[in-house]
């Protein structure tokens, strides 16, 4: 990866040019896929073909049923958790240079964290019963 | 970026997407034989002998299922919501297939050697699960749409474990960029991350198991309660996409097992080349995965989600914190 600025002040970032390409070509063996799928497959449809599948039977009621609140909860956990997961891999690689000052810091992060984990599971957050 | 830029920079470009088109080949060649290979290793542990009808021991038995696939009609339920019913299978088979990308697959050959190729993969896997929670919400049908939360909130759940697992590899590396974590490895067998890490090692496999839905924890499309969970209502290709994706998934996470914790494309003995290496570790390693699902039980909901949430997160924690300890001392 010889270029990096191919003129003076254009920065290419080249290094991300080929994930680029990689999801561009993702993207069109999935399309590809759709559209020859399209030209070859045969078409018949009727109505009781087109229900959504419950069994056999025709649907009953609104698909979109009320859930389980415990989905928002967990949902709102991760972005805790993985914020908290963003700040370690820095910390990570960079814990050669920082060293015993950067340990205490982290180890300081982490039991702020455990104390929210602990209140978490003791209000039943994880429990599915 | 001005013409002169674009022009100068054409030929790399060409060689990059060149590279890329016959990498991402290969790997969907190898998801197909992947397919054949569970198929024989399943039959073989069942006392059956898998495919055998289409060429020699059935080995043109995933040519055939593709080309089934694009031959069968396309059923979309009339009340679903098409934009996103089309897109869904799209978004996963590009997060899939885009996080071959950053796995250095011998000395000094990736497609691209990002400096933070580990968040990239973790980037992408959660682009994953956007596939899974709109297809299950586009299908307009009850089992999908419940396969679909359950697999978001797994995903998302075993995502962190997954993560804090990984942040052991990087203090020992001192990278997150892929190929220096396979360079901090080379020297000899024990100088492999499975050796320095091996409670991270049994957490980051358990959530790779958990993150790409499969048995024992492949609750979301468990036939015995939900049907297929959130692609019930896909079907032909779109429903052929999901699977790509799915195996995709494994592969990916095959590599990342090979790469972060089996010394990537190192090996004992010298003189063999890394790709042969690097290709021995990530088949074990899915015959691995199959190993175990012809092994154990499929878990309960309840039990998959306090798995996650109370043993592997501490353990990856506890992890974090010896690992710093360690190299501080």
């Amino acid at each position: 990866m010889c270029i990096k600025y191919a003129m003076p002040g254009t920065y290419i970032p080249i290094n991300y040019l080929p994930v680029a390409i990689i999801m561009l070509i993702s993207s069109l063996i999935g399309l590809g896929a759709l559209v020859v799928g399209l030209l070859v497959r045969p078409r018949r449809p009727y109505a009781q073909k087109l229900y959504p599948y419950e069994s056999g039977n025709p649907p009953i009621g609104d698909p979109r049923v009320p859930f389980n609140v415990k989905f928002y909860i967990v949902a709102m956990l991760f972005v805790v958790f993985d914020v908290e997961a963003v700040f370690l891999y820095p910390w990570a690689v960079a814990y050669g240079q920082l060293g015993i000052f950067g340990f205490v810091e982290m180890m300081l992060f982490i039991v702020v964290l455990l104390v929210g984990y602990i209140y978490v599971w003791k209000k039943g957050a994880f429990n599915w019963e | 970026m001005s013409l002169t830029g674009i022009i100068a920079t054409l030929p790399e470009t060409l060689v990059i997407f060149l590279k890329t088109f016959i990498a991402v080949n290969i790997l969907m060649l190898h998801i197909a034989y992947v397919v054949y290979f569970e198929r024989k290793v399943i039959g073989h542990m069942q006392a059956r002998l898998g495919p055998m009808r289409v060429g020699w021991h059935g080995l043109l038995q995933p040519i055939a299922d593709g080309v089934k696939l694009f031959f069968k009609e396309d059923i979309i339920p009339s009340s679903a919501d098409k934009p996103i019913f089309y897109i869904a299978p799209v978004i996963g088979v590009v997060a899939a297939i885009s996080s071959l990308a950053v796995i250095p697959m011998w000395d000094g050959f990736s497609i691209a050697d990002l400096n933070i190729g580990l968040l990239y993969i973790l980037a992408l896997s959660s682009i994953g699960s956007y596939a899974i929670i709109l297809s299950g919400w586009a299908s307009t049908s009850k089992y999908a749409f419940i396969g679909s939360l359950r697999s978001a909130a797994q995903v998302i759940s075993y995502e962190i474990a997954m993560g804090m697992s990984l942040v052991g590899i990087m203090l020992l590396a001192g990278s997150a960029s892929l190929s220096d974590i396979v360079t901090a490895q080379q020297g000899g067998v024990f100088n492999w991350f499975i050796f320095k890490q091996p409670l991270a090692f049994f957490v980051f496999v358990m959530a790779a198991i958990a993150e790409t839905n499969r048995a024992p924890f492949d609750l979301p499309e468990a036939e015995t309660e939900i049907v297929a969970g959130y692609f019930t209502e896909y079907s032909g290709i779109r429903f052929g996409l999901f699977f790509m994706a799915e195996y995709a998934g494994m592969f990916i996470m095959s590599a990342m097992a090979a790469v972060c914790f089996l010394g990537g494309w190192s090996g004992p003995i010298p003189g063999v080349p890394g790709i042969v290496w690097f290709l021995f570790k990530v088949y074990g390693f899915i015959f691995f995965y199959f190993w175990i699902r012809a092994t154990l039980p499929r878990y309960r909901y309840d039990q998959l989600m306090s798995l996650g949430w109370k043993l592997f997160i501490p353990l990856a924690l506890a992890n974090i914190v010896i690992t710093g300890l360690v190299k501080i001392l």
